[in-house]
């Protein structure tokens, strides 16, 4: 039987975060991993968030503070002993500062296979007035 | 609360050490049990990070793997070895767009595993909801151990 074969992918370091007010429920607090890009018209940002139900995910935006809080519940029968245990089921908690205002009425969100896509729109940048001198 | 997932890399691949292997994992499973709360028993650095639990009749084999087509997982189960591999692709954006952050993985990924004991490879059912990959491995009748009733 061959050994284990090289792995090209590594699991990140899910290093979690100090969260500012600390979570009522007890169990670890992951940071998902995060990629973030935007263009002219918003900004996008896609959390690996696995295990997390659309039901048990909270998006926050206020005071440009972005929260993203997903809750996993552990999955099994009681019956269930554990065998090899590489990971603990947990909460993922994550905060972003945006400075780009955001169009929060068009914001929108979908959780796939544990991958999360939200899309920021970026408020249309106000008109510049035309301003008529009046003679006097 | 402050956590990290960060254990010694430790593959699981079949050695003349995997006695003390199977040692080292039960003292750290008492340890567990004996403080209530307990790290992981293994490895971290691997992708994906995988949970195995059993009961009576089956093996559950958990690995968080998220956003990826069923159609590009490849599960493979012999006797008391299960391998799963496959490749996890970000889709490339097309507009023209500046990155902030990159940080999820991708690539090709291969890991296999020993059970402690042999599968029906018949009738192992995999599923993927929500980004984990759940495989339910029944144990074979053979390898079952059998309740024997002693006559008086």
């Amino acid at each position: 039987m061959a050994k284990e074969a090289t792995t090209d992918v590594q699991k990140a370091e899910t290093a979690s975060v100090p969260t500012a007010p600390e979570q009522t429920r007890t169990g670890p607090v992951y940071s998902p991993a995060v990629d973030i890009f935007e263009n002219d018209n918003s900004i996008t940002l896609l959390a690996d968030m696995p295990g997390v139900k659309a039901s048990d995910l909270e998006i926050d935006l206020r005071e440009n503070v972005l929260t993203l809080a997903g809750r996993v519940t552990t999955p099994g029968n009681a019956k269930e002993s554990n065998v090899l245990r590489e990971y603990r089921p947990g909460t993922f908690f994550r905060q972003f500062t945006l400075s780009e205002t955001i169009d929060q009425p068009k914001i929108d969100a979908q959780l796939t296979d544990g991958v999360l896509r939200l899309e920021l729109p970026k408020v249309e940048k106000a008109r510049p007035r035309q301003i008529t001198v009046r003679a006097a | 609360m402050l956590v990290r997932r960060v254990w010694p890399s430790r593959p699981t691949f079949e050695s003349s050490f995997s006695d003390f292997d199977q040692v080292r994992r039960e003292m750290l499973r008492l340890l567990d049990a004996s403080t209530g709360d307990g790290a992981p028993d293994q490895v971290a650095g691997v992708f994906p990070p995988m949970n195995i639990t059993q009961d009576d009749d089956n093996f559950y084999l958990r690995a968080e793997i998220p956003g990826i087509k069923p159609t590009e997982l490849s599960i493979s189960a012999l006797r008391n070895r299960v391998a799963i591999s496959g490749k996890r692709e970000i889709p490339r954006e097309h507009e023209r767009v500046s990155y902030h952050r990159k940080e999820r993985p991708e690539g090709a990924f291969n890991r296999s595993v020993t059970l402690p004991m042999e599968v029906d490879a018949e009738r192992v059912d995999a599923r993927y909801t929500d980004g984990i990959l759940t495989l339910t491995l029944p144990k074979a009748e053979q390898a079952k151990p059998r309740q024997i009733a002693v006559r008086s």
